[in-house]
């Protein structure tokens, strides 16, 4: 007798936060921030179990998890780091910001550093628009953001992950 | 026992304002002072955040920026009383930023704990709806339609003619709908209101569902935006345990339930019926219209959809009546508008003021002028689709029709300022990346257009057969207004062909070295 293979934990996991949902389609994206909000990303492994629970197809699931720029699809650094790059912030030089957050960071937009550090990302607008550049770690927002006080943020945020 | 206010909007808290409150309970508790820390929304003079108030007997006295290590010299200045300190500004209200404004639609921010029905209705709070009760849902469309209030949204569509679409649908359910994905960069007066009076949102949206039969409400928050979304659900929360939603409102018998949805991180979810796919949990693809969906929106039933500005002036038109309302403004754009100061601004903020106030007079008289103290080149008005301005218009008034009329517009009233040392072909060059990564992919001019905008621009700016690539972008701009479905591709064109037109000298400049190669 053929065994049925054990369905990945994050299948399990989707299950649950579908059925807490009740198992609601148009429910679909609270369900992705979810999973993603506990898992780090959304796991490719999660969408098959999402998409019998809530009677959609896979590629009905697929499609709005590629849509949506918040999705990840793979497991992102320890902190994440969002910067803005709309108007607002150009006009206070969020170009020099970001390109010094590339070289300190040693690592490029969209990418995650080589020591699992902080994943990059980019954002535009985080509604701080008179406090312009902004930026996002970890959710914590932040205003007129230059290259020293980039600095001064990613060492209390590192200290504060130590402690 | 001494009332302390620290604001918990989230531009206070991005310089600061969590570290401050913490700091100010500590010292007091040092000192065996008593005193009531309450977290209150922005004032809305966001370059003076952290502004921290006290209440004295002779009203609130205010003080800021504030950083926490600023807090002892505070108490050692009794500031508890209302002392001076080089920090102090006297009462709130008498500050010039804030006393020449018109606070309509804003005028408990700042001011009330958030959350708290107690404080909304101690402050006028839910009188609009009181009045609303008493009315005939007919009555209301007519008052919101009387007061001339139009959507906040962008797209200035009045707001009663819309109510009265879904108040004339027959139909088994219709639906309310917010728009807070506020995408706009320069932006950031829904998220205030959200943040420092959810409450007044709520009030318009349920005055709006006994306008229009609708039970159910959904707001669509952007995702960037979690203090407001979890500031919503509490205000929720305790406006259902008030009865003030849920059935049988406050026993009129009337009953309306409210959602809150996030977004997941995409500009074009902002346009009404991508929003309503995203609120189905689908792809934010845009619809084509018609079907309208004030009577085939959200699951394909009657719904009105409008901006968290447009619903949160209602309570206002309702409490004092359309012609209170419809008395500040100019021509067809009545009301007040919550501009919004931004970027490279000395005195960036929230500045409500009839419509009518020219641009010169929010940069300078508001604004102050740049913060980086240089001179103000262009700004960009209605966010990332809108016109970008030179000196030469600053007298515009803030207008609807105005704006129209000079290929510019208002849009959701988020201004960005610019100084000198802008290059505009750079920011032409941006509009088209904007769209590029933000299209919703459905129309060809949008999707691919806007990569060969950015093609286009970049051979110009390299200085390559500059005349007929110029001409090549007017055509491809052209080709987007005309074949797109929505204001993404068909308003791209506006910031990319105002930056040729009033900074044609930015597209002429000598041909930078490795571009040329
Ligand atoms: C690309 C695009 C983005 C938009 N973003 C927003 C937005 O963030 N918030 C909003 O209220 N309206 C936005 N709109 C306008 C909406 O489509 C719609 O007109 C508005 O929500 C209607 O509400 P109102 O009449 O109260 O303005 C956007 C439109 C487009 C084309
Ligand atoms: S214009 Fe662009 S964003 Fe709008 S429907 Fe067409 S492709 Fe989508």
């Amino acid at each position: 007798m053929l065994t049925r293979p054990e369905p990945p934990p994050e299948a399990e996991r989707a299950r649950a936060i579908c059925a807490a949902h009740g198992d609601r389609p148009d429910a679909l994206i609270e369900i992705l921030h979810e999973l993603q909000h506990e898992l780090g990303f959304v796991p490719e492994a999660a969408l098959p179990a999402i998409a019998h629970a809530l009677n959609l197809s896979r590629a009905e699931v697929h499609g709005v998890v590629s849509f949506y720029h918040d999705f990840r699809r793979s497991p992102p650094g320890r902190h994440i780091v969002q910067i803005c790059r709309a108007e607002s912030c150009q006009s206070m030089h969020s170009d020099a910001l970001c390109n010094h957050a590339t070289a300190s960071l040693k690592t490029g937009f969209g990418e995650t550093s080589a020591d699992g550090e902080v994943t990059l990302q980019a954002v535009y607008c985080l509604g701080n628009c008179a406090l312009s550049p902004a930026m996002m770690v970890d959710g914590r927002l932040y205003g007129r953001v230059d290259p020293k006080r980039f600095d001064q943020i990613m060492t209390n945020t590192r200290k504060g992950a130590q402690e | 026992m001494t009332r302390v206010f620290v604001p918990r909007d989230s531009a206070a808290l991005s310089v600061g304002a969590d570290e401050v409150a913490i700091a100010i309970a500590a010292e007091a508790k040092k000192r065996g002072l008593k005193i009531d820390l309450v977290r209150t929304g922005s004032r809305g003079l966001l370059w003076l955040e952290p502004l921290i108030e006290v209440e004295t007997p002779k009203g609130r006295i205010a003080y800021g920026p504030v950083q926490p290590e600023d807090v002892t010299s505070l108490f050692d200045a009794n500031f508890l009383s209302g002392a001076r300190h080089a920090l102090s500004h006297g009462h709130p209200d008498d500050i010039p930023y804030l006393k020449r404004q018109e606070r309509v639609t804003f005028a408990r921010i700042g001011v009330i704990d958030p959350v708290s029905i107690a404080d909304f209705t101690a402050h006028g709070g839910y009188e609009g709806l009181r009045k609303a009760l008493e009315m005939k849902p007919l009555e209301i469309v007519t008052a919101i339609t009387e007061s001339g209030l139009r959507g906040r949204g962008g797209a200035g569509f009045p707001a009663g003619i819309k109510w009265k679409t879904v108040h004339d649908a027959e139909a088994d359910q219709k639906y309310i709908c917010c728009n807070a994905d506020e995408g706009d960069s320069g932006t950031f007066a829904d998220r205030m209101l959200m943040e420092g009076d959810p409450l007044t949102l709520v009030e318009g949206m349920t005055i709006a569902a006994i306008a229009t039969g609708a039970t159910q409400g959904y707001i669509y928050v952007r995702s960037e935006y979690p203090h407001a979304i979890a500031t919503l659900k509490r205000a929720i929360a305790n406006a259902v345990e008030a009865n003030y939603l849920g059935n049988d409102i406050r026993g009129s018998g009337k009953s309306f339930w409210l959602t809150v949805r996030t977004g997941a991180g995409a500009y074009i979810c902002g346009e009404e019926t991508a929003m309503l796919e995203s609120l189905e949990g689908k792809r934010g693809m845009v619809r084509p219209k018609p079907p309208i969906p004030a009577l085939q929106g959200l699951f394909g039933k009657p719904t009105v959809i409008n901006n968290v500005l447009t619903f949160g002036a209602a309570p206002q038109v309702l409490a004092r009546g359309a012609q209170y309302y419809k008395d500040f403004g100019m021509g067809r754009s009545r009301g007040t508008q919550a501009f919004q100061l931004a970027g490279n601004i000395r005195h960036g903020g929230l500045v409500e003021k009839a419509f009518g106030i020219t641009l010169r007079e929010l940069i300078y008289d508001f604004g102050g002028g740049t913060q980086s103290g240089r001179p103000v080149r262009a700004v960009q008005v209605g966010g990332p689709l809108g016109s970008y301005l030179p000196e030469a218009q600053f007298d515009l008034p803030m207008d609807y029709e105005t704006f129209a009329a000079n290929a510019a517009m208002v849009g959701h009233g988020g201004i960005v300022v610019f100084d000198d040392t802008v290059d505009m072909a750079k920011q032409a060059r941006f509009a088209m990346e904007f769209c590029a990564i933000e299209s919703c992919g459905k129309c060809t001019p949008c999707r691919i257009g806007a990569i060969r905008g950015i093609e286009v621009i970049d051979r110009i700016i390299a200085g390559i057969e500059r005349d007929k690539n110029l001409l090549l972008l007017d055509d491809l701009c052209q080709t987007m207004v005309d074949g797109s479905l929505c204001a993404m591709g068909g308003l791209t064109p506006m910031p990319v062909q105002s930056a040729v037109k009033h900074f044609p000298g930015d597209f002429d400049r000598p041909a930078k070295l490795e571009a040329a190669e």
